[in-house]
């Protein structure tokens, strides 16, 4: 992929629905503290660059358009930007693949996910973008879903329970521009044990009214 | 015996039912929720003192008495905020996911309860970043007990006023520290502030705040409807209640379930999670309640019951409830150090024995893996975690070394043990001095 820093847009500009967002966001606030919105506004700039160019990032011209949305300083939003880990400030590829490789993701064979993403995508390693720009691969602290280890996150869903087979297969669906259901590869019930649950089966309920 | 369906809180722990409004009223939720209001602000937080509810988020502080904090009037006018936390990040833990994505109004109502208990009109929900799917249902479910006149304006006709917002953030760990992550709402990075003043005095924008975890919250409608007696009749004295635990690892089932506490830690895994793999005689060591919390070995885990003051007893902590089960095929060391690899990426750099100890501790982590160290190391890494923790301004740090202390304590010879293998191969069975090269570079460049 080329440089990032010839790809940095020259203006941005919030679109119609970006605005409409925007204008339900603020309103959560109270007044005079406007700032809050930060991080929500930097996500609905990174999804609108996700939504018109494919690579959902946010450049710097936009995070000068959410400091100027919410009257604050560019830099207190740039630090916002570059504080937390969910604000791509580099170009990114059509995917974003995710892979969980805390010590629970570990356990359960994190390991055969990133090689298979590694595999499958064309991907030399963390922080890579494949020659196509169909995939960059990173590599995550735990996501949270650890009774369904090992994950792989695809932009904003949870794959669960896989292995390297099921991550090739995953991959290969997203290749082809399908998008497989997020959830459990190996058709659990969520969180539930493997084979259906052993509580909740017996649970009050009232009529239905 | 064993915790009946009837005792459980999240019936819908497993998403088998519709998490919308119909359904969750079917199964209990909003059920007499103004008449709970109508005994008044002191009777909640009195009842919640009896039911003995302690902090979900890991380090069970008594929620009655932290609600009791708040001011009973706000005569300079600032207003009182609830803040929910839901950043939920400790490795390990995934139950407040389930609660947000498939039992939301248990949720939805606590917080208008606590917001009595509390004397608040507004609160906040902070969903960590990357529950995204997970945020959305929350707020469709928020959405529509608006619609229901369940909040808002005399919510659930109730006569309280009580507005309930959902607040993403952004994928940083440090923001399950309360004041990060009003820092973070306020719309900064992620720092936490010194404290005192406590948020209960000065919180979230310079107002009143007590923050909560979610399980935490949402437990308080069934205690209230229940009754404090019903739900201190499950656990031991102080460690009352029913819990959410997250058994993971090498288990043959993984699973979440809502058991009673106090439950005996062999007993969660077999009973629930299809026991560990390869028998129980497999096992080799188990994180009990998230990553900060020091790992116990095998012999610990034959009788130990899962609770704050058992699991203290042992030099460990019940934290968020998130079993990490680990038999006798895993490299322990390189756990351990995967663990300490997590607290560096997500130290917040604010203060230096955290930014500097995590990154050190990480390097001298993955070299005990290896066993490219001195066995002498070994008692510096321990002497540096010793140093690190108590100096810092908030608990990210100590979660960070209890894990390395852990696994010192409980498995120092098979430490002493990979770096004796490692000098054998380098040096053919010679164990080398220290300013011999062997490999290790000198201490002052860590």
């Amino acid at each position: 992929m080329s440089a990032p820093h010839q790809q940095e847009p020259t203006d941005f500009t919030f679109d119609a629905d970006s605005e409409a967002q925007i204008a339900k966001i603020v309103a959560r606030y109270p007044e005079g503290k406007q700032a809050s919105a930060v991080i929500p506004l930097l996500y609905v700039a990174q999804k609108q660059m996700g939504r018109l160019t494919g690579s959902a990032w946010v450049p710097r011209v936009a995070m000068d358009a959410v400091a100027v949305k919410l009257s604050m300083a560019p830099i207190r939003v740039y630090e916002v930007a570059t504080f937390y880990f969910m604000f791509n400030t580099k170009p990114m590829g059509r995917f974003h693949l995710q892979v969980c490789g805390t010590t629970p993701c570990w356990l359960r064979g994190s390991d055969d996910v990133l090689r298979a993403c590694k595999d499958a995508g064309h991907l030399k390693g963390y922080g890579d973008t494949s020659e196509d720009g169909l995939f960059t691969l990173s590599e995550v602290e735990c996501l949270g879903a650890c009774v369904n280890a090992p994950i792989l996150q695809v932009d904003d869903d949870y794959y669960e329970d896989l292995d390297y087979d099921r991550t090739v297969k995953l991959i290969e669906s997203l290749k082809r521009g399908e998008r497989p259901a997020p959830g459990s590869s190996i058709g659990r019930q969520t969180s539930a044990p493997e084979g259906g649950p052993n509580t909740l089966l017996d649970i009050p309920m009232m009529a239905k009214e | 015996m064993a915790l009946s369906d009837k005792d459980r809180i999240f019936t819908n722990l497993y998403g088998l039912h519709d998490w919308r409004l119909p359904e969750a009223r079917r199964r209990g939720n909003w059920d007499g929720t103004a008449a709970i209001i109508a005994k008044g602000r002191d009777w909640i937080i009195e009842e919640l003192k009896q039911s003995g509810l302690r902090g979900r988020g890991g380090a069970g502080f008594p929620t009655g008495l932290k609600w009791s904090f708040m001011p009973k009037a706000n005569p300079d006018g600032r207003p009182s905020y609830l803040v929910v936390n839901c950043d939920e990040s400790e490795p390990g833990t995934c139950k407040d996911r389930d609660i947000i994505r498939h039992d939301p109004h248990t949720l939805i109502e606590g917080c208008l309860l606590a917001g009595v208990g509390m004397g608040a009109h507004a609160g906040y929900i902070y969903v960590r970043g990357e529950y995204y799917n997970e945020h959305l249902v929350l707020q469709a479910a928020i959405d529509e007990a608006y619609d229901a006149g369940l909040l808002g304006k005399n919510a659930a006709g109730s006569g309280w006023d009580f507005d309930l917002y959902v607040h993403r953030g952004a994928g940083a760990y440090i923001c399950g520290e309360e004041t990060a992550l009003i820092e973070s709402l306020e719309g900064k990075k992620g720092m936490p502030r010194l404290k005192p003043p406590f948020p209960a005095a000065v919180g979230l924008y310079g107002c009143p705040t007590t923050v909560n975890n979610v399980e935490t919250i949402a437990v308080v409608p069934e205690i209230m409807r229940r009754g404090a007696s019903w739900f201190a009749s499950f656990g031991r004295p102080k460690n009352s209640g029913t819990k959410v635990f997250c058994i993971q690892g090498h288990v043959n089932k993984p699973c979440n379930v809502e058991a009673e506490m106090s439950i005996p830690l062999r007993e969660l895994i077999d009973r629930y999670a299809g026991g560990v793999r390869g028998g129980w005689d497999n096992l080799l060591a188990v994180i009990p309640g998230g990553s900060s919390t020091p790992m116990i070995p095998k012999a610990v885990c034959d009788d130990v019951l899962m609770d704050f003051d058992a699991l203290r007893e042992q030099r460990t902590g019940l934290g968020t409830a998130a079993v990490i089960v680990m038999d006798k095929s895993t490299d322990l060391i390189k756990a351990i150090a995967r663990l300490a690899a997590f607290y560096k990426h997500e130290s917040c750099g604010q203060c230096t024995p955290c930014r500097e100890g995590m990154g050190w501790q990480k390097r001298l982590m993955d070299r005990m893996v290896e066993g490219r160290a001195e066995i002498a190391e070994i008692d510096v890494l321990e002497s540096v975690t010793r140093q690190i923790e108590g100096h810092t301004i908030c608990a990210l740090a100590d979660g960070g070394v209890w894990p390395v202390q852990g696994l010192i304590r409980h498995f120092r010879p098979m430490m002493e043990e990979r770096i004796q293998q490692y000098h054998a191969k380098k040096n053919g069975g010679v164990m080398p001095h220290a300013n011999q090269t062997s490999g290790v570079p000198p201490l002052a460049a860590e």
